[in-house]
């Protein structure tokens, strides 16, 4: 006997119906995996630890619903397992696969009323009187008929225990669901019959004709956001293309507001022939019947909205608002076709519509059409191409995945539009940040690591921060990361010392490192365009401005701008110089770099905190000295004393000792921060030390090693303009003796005179040996800089042993997490995403700044 | 962290009696910061000098001590182990405690006979703003001498050096002196080591018997010495203050309190500001307000107390601001009537919020100021485009005022967290941006005192979307 095949499509909501004792938990258990099927019994127990217990049915079904509404929220097959005979009972699952925009469908067990009797007596836990079986058969076979009519998309009805036993479930795809096709798809927009534009379009995109049909040579697809047809001079003709096309495999189809219009008139339905229509029918009329039923049967045939790549790619008409991706109702088949309309109409008489694009937060890029405008709007991850080719504007295609804008212009007006072409997204204003987006807590998907979340009052923290101190956020699409010492060193005299900083990666299986000596600056984030034009469009920048630099916190490095604005030129005048723009083809770059002296950012904190402390110790502590002194010159007659005294007794030259030790610690500690202050008079007296060339158009710069960054620095940065200098490094492979001691040589030598010291970074720009992401720097310095960290007195003998006890694991764990963010949000700047997906990535990194961390490290 | 006392004229060695402490050895006494040591430099019949030098691990001050639960109280790098603060004070109790209280049974004679006495204090906290050490060491019959350096040397632009050595010599009891350094020190350095406890004021007033409630300056030198405890001063101060109303002071009090009242007849600028404010959104007719940037909510407080206004919400882009401000209106405790009145958030002026919408007025008193320049065109959207609310109430500080403010440099602003202040002139084009953009009409007034030439200190825009 052949198996009794129920079909479901992936994602519905299924109702079992059917006498108590029918079978349902059984089958549902089956059939189903367990989280799938929500059953009244079960909540029933849930709440009052009866799963008997009818008089806890309202409380039950209102979990139960609750739960299936989240379910289906996440797209999740729900099957409820009650016994739905009530018509109310069923009304509730309908409402609700409407309000989900999900498929209902039923599965009636119908089993006969013997059977049904015979389970009842048998069952110990609920032993029903008769008549109510009696009752819900009836109910049940009386239901049957009525249940499509209700509502339900699919029925089925199992009548026989042997029909019961022999059931084949078979889950279809959804008719939305593409999302194994891959493309690459060339997305073409509204065409409004423009069929020599069309053509001259497919031949730009590289189309070319096999058998009369267009194919592309490289298996490329066009993909038809609809509209075909109305207002232009060749509507069959785009028509038959489009078909062709569809017909061999050559291209996706989604029909429009147009062509359903024209779909109803075929069907014979009574419509207004206004906006071009007239013309349609003209035309077809003239093809004739069998062009007609073609026509008719291909619009008839569409489905309002595919969901392609994994999820990753959205077609639809008028677009698709993010709840309603994936699901298939009326509503969404509405919204697909016209859009979101609030009911009122503008002074054009045209419907108002509401902007879905604005708060769309969606991943998958959506692109569609409808919505007339002079250029392709690109807003939060959505793209509207159609731009309004019959009204003597251009076809467009939006190429998937290169997101490349090809277009073709009108060859001339062929309709006269009834308002204004829509202007691009208002650029002039520059598109604003939601609040919504960020006061929460945030879970951020990064591609070095996979999850990384923000707590509330972290973010809270980041918002308070962004708003008072932070450059404009379309600047930020970097923060960099906060980097770690290595581990205390064990060697005496020394708190770090580069081998624990070679063992660090060598341990973790990184042979090659780069010593990069460490300017003692600040940390300065470079973004540099071509022009303020270049700023406006990438960067969405619009106050004229074309760069900015600014600190690790986001903060504008110079108040005032004129330093900037001197620096940025400079900085262009060299790039051009060097052809830096042409051969890295690209209008923008992005460095990472140090920025001197550091006394111009920090003057507060010297002038408040490390001069003074320098200047009372070296002020009290010579003068100590001093007295110390005459006590010892005159010492040399020690007389008995009473034993009555409080006071132990001390040699004064053991004072002195070490009070000059003090003394000389402090103007050590003087020197050390002396050496990175100097008194800037003009622009010439800055130093920027470039480190990274982060990214540019089209491309992030983390897949290169550091020596290329370096060497890339030095080829067309540094050397030209003095306040570009480069920074000195070396590699040092882990595994050589000599390279070893050469890299602490280096060090020894770079920090003898008080230099901050260097950072020691893995031969590549992130390194993940065994899937596990490294420290992307660690740094080691120098032990006369470390007095202006630990204080003038630190490599006292006693001081420093308790100092070498510190733990670096929560500086790693933020630096790891601040590391992934930072490459994160350059690339979903050069990716072109949203504002708010690369604002996210900043601000995160400001909210992980927020936790406490032992600032010395 | 270290004091010379100097005791000069004849048999000059017996300042060591004095101090209980022998010239001739060099003792050290364990403290619980650290250690003390007291020598003695000079010794001679004419001319006998003895040293109070203190040994302050740094490490521990930066991390608390060791075993200790509780965390440092200061930075790694920090002057409190040089320079000369509250610690040289509990030093001088605990090693010259019995000096202090005037006593010497060898020589009580001498301890009670006035000396020809010199002290010195390095690197002492003053910051040179007044002549403080002259102030409140002259009343006392002391001839001062300060020393003060550059900030660095090498950085002569840096300015002076915050700290002096101080001199004062004089013809005292050591008692008086060494308990006059004891109150005096925290005067100075006002970042005192340990927690001000209440008994902070009776040792004030111990160790300042028989001279503090006679000092001229004896206001600022309570208020100085409880810095962090303002209430602590005000009780010291009405102690010190009580014995003495002669009716010589009864005059001069009289007239201070004749000033002050009509300081006080003169609205502080605040408390008129919001009374203009309020008045506009009353005038609006406004039934629902959002006050953005709130604050600690003074206007909200206010606000919250008129009928006509069904709806409130108070924002601040500053967390521990509105803690504050929930503290300041008592919400945990407030009916359910005005709980249902307020809301409270925190919210940026810079993000788009539709929090923001569906308000009759929107306040935005004294926060345009504090944001950053190139974040302006952000905060004009989201008020004014998105939240676009009937009326936009805006007041922002008007700069060609700050020309009366005595104490204030040219081109200084009034607030340092004030990015920018407009003079009238640039308000006005403001404005009429805002107008152009957003579709509003504005009416400015000022709030304050009228200066003929320069106008108000405040200036006030009610701005009305029109149609």
């Amino acid at each position: 006997m052949d198996k009794f095949k129920i079909e479901l499509p992936e994602f519905c909501l299924v109702a079992m119906i059917g006498a108590t004792s029918s079978g349902k938990s059984s089958f549902a258990k089956k059939y189903f995996k367990p989280t799938e099927v929500l059953s009244s019994d079960f909540f029933r127990g849930m709440v009052s630890d009866d799963e008997n217990d009818q008089t806890v049915s309202a409380d039950a079904f209102d979990l139960l619903f609750y739960a299936a509404n989240k379910r289906l929220d996440n797209m999740k097959l729900t099957v409820i397992d009650a016994t739905n005979i009530q018509q109310n009972a069923r009304k509730q699952v309908l409402q609700l696969a409407k309000e989900q925009n999900v498929h209902a469908v039923a599965i009636v067990l119908d089993m006969p009323k013997t059977l049904l009797l015979e389970r009842n007596s048998q069952r110990a836990d609920r032993n029903l009187p008769e008549r109510v079986i009696h009752r819900h058969y009836t109910d049940v076979k009386r239901c049957i008929k009525g249940l499509k009519r209700e509502g339900f998309r699919f029925v089925y009805v199992i009548d026989s225990p042997e029909k019961l036993d022999n059931i084949e479930i078979v889950r279809t795809k959804l008719w939305n669901n593409k999302k194994d096709e891959h493309g690459p798809f060339d997305i073409i927009g509204d065409i409004h019959g423009c069929c020599d534009e069309l053509e001259m379009l497919l031949e730009k995109l590289g189309y070319t004709k096999t058998d009369g049909i267009f194919a592309h040579p490289e298996g490329r697809k066009a993909a038809f956001v609809g509209d075909f047809c109305d207002r232009g001079n060749r509507n069959a003709d785009v028509q038959r293309i489009v078909m062709d096309m569809v017909r061999a495999g050559n291209a996706i189809a989604v029909p429009g507001n147009h062509d359903v219009k024209l779909l109803k008139y075929l069907n014979g339905k009574k419509v207004n022939k206004t906006h071009g229509l007239d013309k349609t029918i003209a035309e077809l009329e003239e093809k004739g019947e069998d062009f007609k039923a073609e026509v008719k049967g291909f619009i008839d045939g569409l489905i309002s909205h595919y969901v392609l790549d994994d999820g990753k790619l959205v077609i639809a008409h008028a677009g698709l608002k993010q709840q309603y991706i994936g699901r298939g109702s009326q509503a969404v088949r509405e919204f697909c076709l016209y859009g979101e309309r609030t009911g009122e109409f503008d002074e054009y008489g045209l419907p108002v519509r509401l902007d879905w694009a604005d708060d769309y937060r969606g991943n998958a890029l959506v692109v569609y059409g409808h919505i007339a405008g002079r250029e392709v709007r690109v807003q939060n991850n959505t793209y509207c191409i159609d731009t309004g080719c019959v009204f003597g504007g251009k076809l467009t295609a939006l190429r998937y995945p290169e997101k490349e804008i090809v277009s073709v212009n009108a060859l001339q007006q062929y309709y006269e539009p009834v308002k204004p072409l829509d202007d691009p997204v208002d650029t002039n204003m520059g598109d604003m940040l939601t609040v919504g987006d960020f006061n929460k807590k945030l879970h951020i998907q990064t591609y070095l690591m996979p999850s990384i979340d923000i707590h509330e009052n972290n973010a809270a923290a980041a918002l308070e921060i962004m708003s008072r101190f932070s450059a404009d956020p379309h600047w930020l699409i970097y923060l960099p990361p906060t980097m770690s010492p290595c581990e205390t060193s064990e060697l005496d005299g020394y708190l770090e010392h580069p081998l624990q900083a070679f063992a660090y990666y060598k341990n973790r299986g990184v042979q090659n490192v780069v010593c990069e000596k460490k300017h003692m600056g600040s940390r300065a984030v470079i973004v540099l365009c071509r022009d303020s034009e270049t700023a406006l469009r990438r960067f969405g920048i619009t106050d004229g401005t074309r760069g900015i630099i600014y600190t690790r916190t986001g903060r504008r490095f110079f108040d005032g701008g004129q330093a900037e604005t001197e620096l940025l030129d400079r900085l262009d005048k060299v790039l051009t110089q060097t052809n830096f723009w042409d051969d890295f083809k690209t209008d923008w770059v992005c460095l990472d770099t140090e920025l001197m002296p550091w006394s111009e950012k920090a003057q507060g904190l010297i002038r408040t905190q490390y001069a003074p402390t320098g200047n009372a110790g070296r002020g009290s502590l010579a003068a100590a000295v001093k007295a110390l002194e005459q006590v010892c010159k005159r010492q040399n007659n020690a007389h008995e004393v009473e034993s009555t005294t409080s006071g132990q007794n001390v040699d004064p030259q053991m004072l002195l000792e070490k009070y000059k030790g003090k003394y000389d610690d402090l103007e050590k500690y003087t020197d050390a921060y002396r050496e990175y202050c100097w008194t800037v008079k003009s622009v010439d007296d800055y130093r920027i030390a470039p480190f990274h060339i982060l990214a540019c158009e089209g491309r992030v710069f983390s897949g290169e090693k550091h020596v290329w960054h370096m060497e890339n620095i030095r080829k067309y940065i540094t050397g030209i303009d003095p306040v570009f200098m480069q920074t000195p490094y070396l590699c040092v492979d882990t595994n050589d003796e000599q390279s070893v001691q050469a890299g602490v040589d280096w060090w020894l030598e770079l920090t003898a005179g008080g230099g901050e010291g260097m950072v020691v970074k893995p031969e590549t720009f992130t390194a993940m040996p065994e899937g596990k992401l490294l420290q992307p720097a660690v740094k080691c310095r120098g032990r006369e800089y470390l007095r202006i960290i630990y204080g003038a007195e630190y490599l006292q003998p006693k001081h420093l042993k308790r100092l070498k006890v510190r733990s670096l694991n929560r500086k790693r764990n933020l630096a790891l997490k601040e590391f992934s963010l930072g490459m994160e949000s350059l690339s979903r700047f050069v990716n072109n995403d949203p504002l708010y997906k690369v604002h996210e990535c900043s601000f995160a990194v400001l909210a992980l700044e927020s936790e406490p961390v032992d600032p010395r490290l | 962290m270290l004091l010379t006392i100097t005791y000069e004229g004849h048999n000059t060695q017996e300042l060591g009696f004095l101090l209980h402490k022998h010239p001739d050895r060099a003792q050290k006494f364990e403290l619980s910061y650290g250690k003390a040591y007291v020598f003695y430099p000079e010794v001679s019949d004419e001319r006998t000098t003895a040293a109070l030098l203190l040994d302050i691990d740094p490490l521990n001050l930066a991390r608390g001590k060791v075993g200790s639960r509780d965390g440092g109280l200061f930075d790694y790098v920090n002057d409190r182990p040089y320079a000369c603060t509250s610690f040289m004070s509990t030093a001088i109790a605990r090693v010259f405690g019995t000096a202090m209280t005037g006593r010497c049974d060898k020589m009580q004679q001498l301890a009670d006979t006035p000396l020809k006495l010199t002290a010195t204090l390095y690197s002492l906290k003053d910051k040179g703003f007044d002549e403080l050490s002259q102030m409140i060491f002259e009343p006392l019959g002391y001839t001062v001498q300060t020393h003060r350096t550059k900030l660095d040397e090498k950085f002569p632009e840096w300015d002076i050096s915050p700290y002096i050595d101080l001199t004062i010599s004089g013809t005292i009891k050591l008692s008086e002196l060494l308990n006059h350094l004891y109150v005096l020190i925290p005067v100075f350095d006002r970042q005192k080591h340990y927690f001000t406890a209440e008994d902070e004021i009776q040792k004030l007033l111990a160790h300042g018997e028989g001279w503090l409630a006679d000092h001229p300056n004896k206001e600022k030198i309570t208020r100085r010495y409880f810095t962090a405890k303002k209430s602590y001063a005000r009780k010291a101060l009405d102690i010190l203050l009580a014995d003495e109303q002669t009716e010589e002071d009864a005059a001069e009090n009289a007239e201070a309190e004749e000033a002050a009242e009509e300081k006080q007849a003169r609205t502080p600028l605040n408390t008129q500001r919001l009374e203009a404010v309020k008045n506009a959104v009353l005038e609006s007719g406004a039934a629902s307000v959002i006050d953005l940037g709130c604050g600690e909510c003074r206007l909200t407080a206010l606000l919250l107390k008129q009928p006509q206004i069904k709806k409130i919400a108070a924002c601040d882009v500053c967390v521990s601001v509105l803690e504050k401000a929930a503290q300041r209106l008592h919400i945990d405790n407030m009916n359910t009537y005005l709980r249902d009145k307020l809301t409270l958030m925190q919210a940026s002026l810079t993000y788009r919020d539709k929090r923001f919408e569906g308000y009759d007025c929107a306040c935005v008193v004294e926060v345009i100021e504090h944001i950053e320049p190139m974040r302006i065109p952000a905060f004009e959207r989201s008020v004014f485009e998105f939240a676009a609310p009937k009326t936009v109430i805006l007041t922002t500080p008007n700069r060609e005022y700050n020309a009366n403010y005595e104490h204030m440099h040219d081109n200084e602003l009034r607030h340092g967290d004030h990015r920018f202040e407009w003079t009238r002139q640039e308000f006005k084009e403001w404005t009429n941006h805002i107008c152009e953009t957003f579709g509003y009409e504005c009416r400015i007034s000022g709030i304050g005192d009228v200066d003929e030439k320069l106008g108000t200190p405040t200036q006030m825009g009610v701005f009305t979307k029109n149609g």
